[in-house]
């Protein structure tokens, strides 16, 4: 299907599958890295518009991506190859140096703990989840391929211990991230009251705290899962899909179900007229 | 522009992800739609609000024994 005369779009199935369990290697090795190049190379076009679609669970979902320069395709590709600070940290780990570790622990074990706490929602998991996501990122370092970021890794790894620590507590029921997400909740904003200015103001600390501990623990996992590693922990897109194993457009269609969501949630307390009646 | 596309885009515009083209194209709609200007405007508040409150806070103490003891696991591995 072509879009005038100065680009052409592209309409084709996802490579990946949308909801593969936690954990599970990715197939497929064509991404829009690789396509956006070999595109713009084969049409002579300065524009491609590369729309993904898949089936998820009987609906149709799809995410369009445009590059409209070659360069702009190119560019992230090299930055992927520029070495993290951690890297350093990770050689001298490799070379025997339990200093270097210690390093990466104090860097990065609030996040880990924070993970944990969210995904298993009790202290004492969340506890034993930092220790042995860190004992298995120190195992097996040398599977680490230096191609991603550490953390990214490591987070990986941790969402994968929460994971199997729910299985746990549940007593070997299956636990996935695909978990309670056939909601039609959030899809479509309802409640649309505004909120009051700076509505947490309302709120002592500890209030507000416990709203939105109560409210982010009431999403479906599936969805707190990837709102907690693109909005709390900052991951991009393509980190979190490659972390949980799901598609880039499968996490952005969670994504944006999960804020809709949790705004509604909120509204209930932060609405005009609402939060400062108590 | 409909309220169903502009929805479709709000994580984009959230993100700033999107051309300047589309971002015109967004903030025009929502000049003139009452009930996206409030998605938009409550869903922002909501993403600030989770980024600027932290919620399992890991005490220092405990911080302290659980490093303790990865490294002492980390030991035995060696």
């Amino acid at each position: 299907m072509s879009r005038g005369i100065t680009g052409v779009t592209v309409i084709m199935p996802s490579l990946e599958p949308a909801y593969p369990n936690a954990g599970a290697t990715r197939h497929g090795f064509l991404t829009r890295d690789i396509l956006f190049p070999i595109l713009i190379w084969f049409s002579g076009l300065p524009s491609v518009t590369l729309i993904i679609a898949e089936k998820v669970r009987g609906r149709d979902e799809s995410v369009e991506f445009s590059h409209p320069k070659i360069m702009s395709t190119i560019q992230p590709i090299a930055d992927e190859f520029e070495q993290h600070p951690d890297m350093a940290l990770v050689e001298r780990v490799r070379g025997g140096d339990l200093k270097a570790f210690d390093e990466l622990v104090r860097k990065y074990d609030r996040q880990v703990f924070r993970i944990a706490q969210h995904i298993t929602q009790n202290r004492e998991d969340a506890e034993d989840v930092v220790q042995d996501a860190f004992l298995k990122a120190y195992e097996k370092l040398d599977q680490f391929q230096g191609n991603a970021k550490f953390y990214t890794w490591l987070v990986r790894i941790a969402v994968n211990e929460s994971l199997m620590r729910l299985r746990k507590r549940r007593r070997g029921k299956m636990v996935s991230i695909d978990e309670d997400i056939e909601t039609e909740e959030g899809s479509v904003p309802r409640d649309l009251a505004d909120w009051a200015p700076d509505p947490e103001r309302n709120y002592s600390q500890s209030e507000l705290a416990e709203i939105l501990r109560k409210t982010i623990q009431g999403l479906p996992q599936g969805f707190r899962i990837v709102f907690v590693l693109r909005d709390v922990e900052g991951l991009s897109t393509e980190e979190t899909a490659e972390t949980l194993g799901l598609s880039i457009p499968a996490v952005k269609s969670r994504l944006l179900r999960a804020r809709l969501q949790l705004r509604e949630r909120l509204s209930r307390y932060f609405r005009k007229n609402k939060g400062g009646e108590k | 522009m409909t309220c169903s596309e502009f929805l479709t885009l709000l994580d984009d515009l959230l993100d700033g992800t999107v051309s300047s083209e589309t971002r015109a194209e967004l903030q025009a709609h929502l000049h003139n739609c009452e009930h996206c200007e409030v998605t938009y405007n409550t869903t922002r508040k909501t993403i600030e609000i989770y980024r600027s409150h932290e919620l399992y806070e890991l005490p220092t103490g405990l911080r302290d024994r659980l490093h303790s003891a990865i490294m002492a696991r980390c030991k035995k591995v060696c």
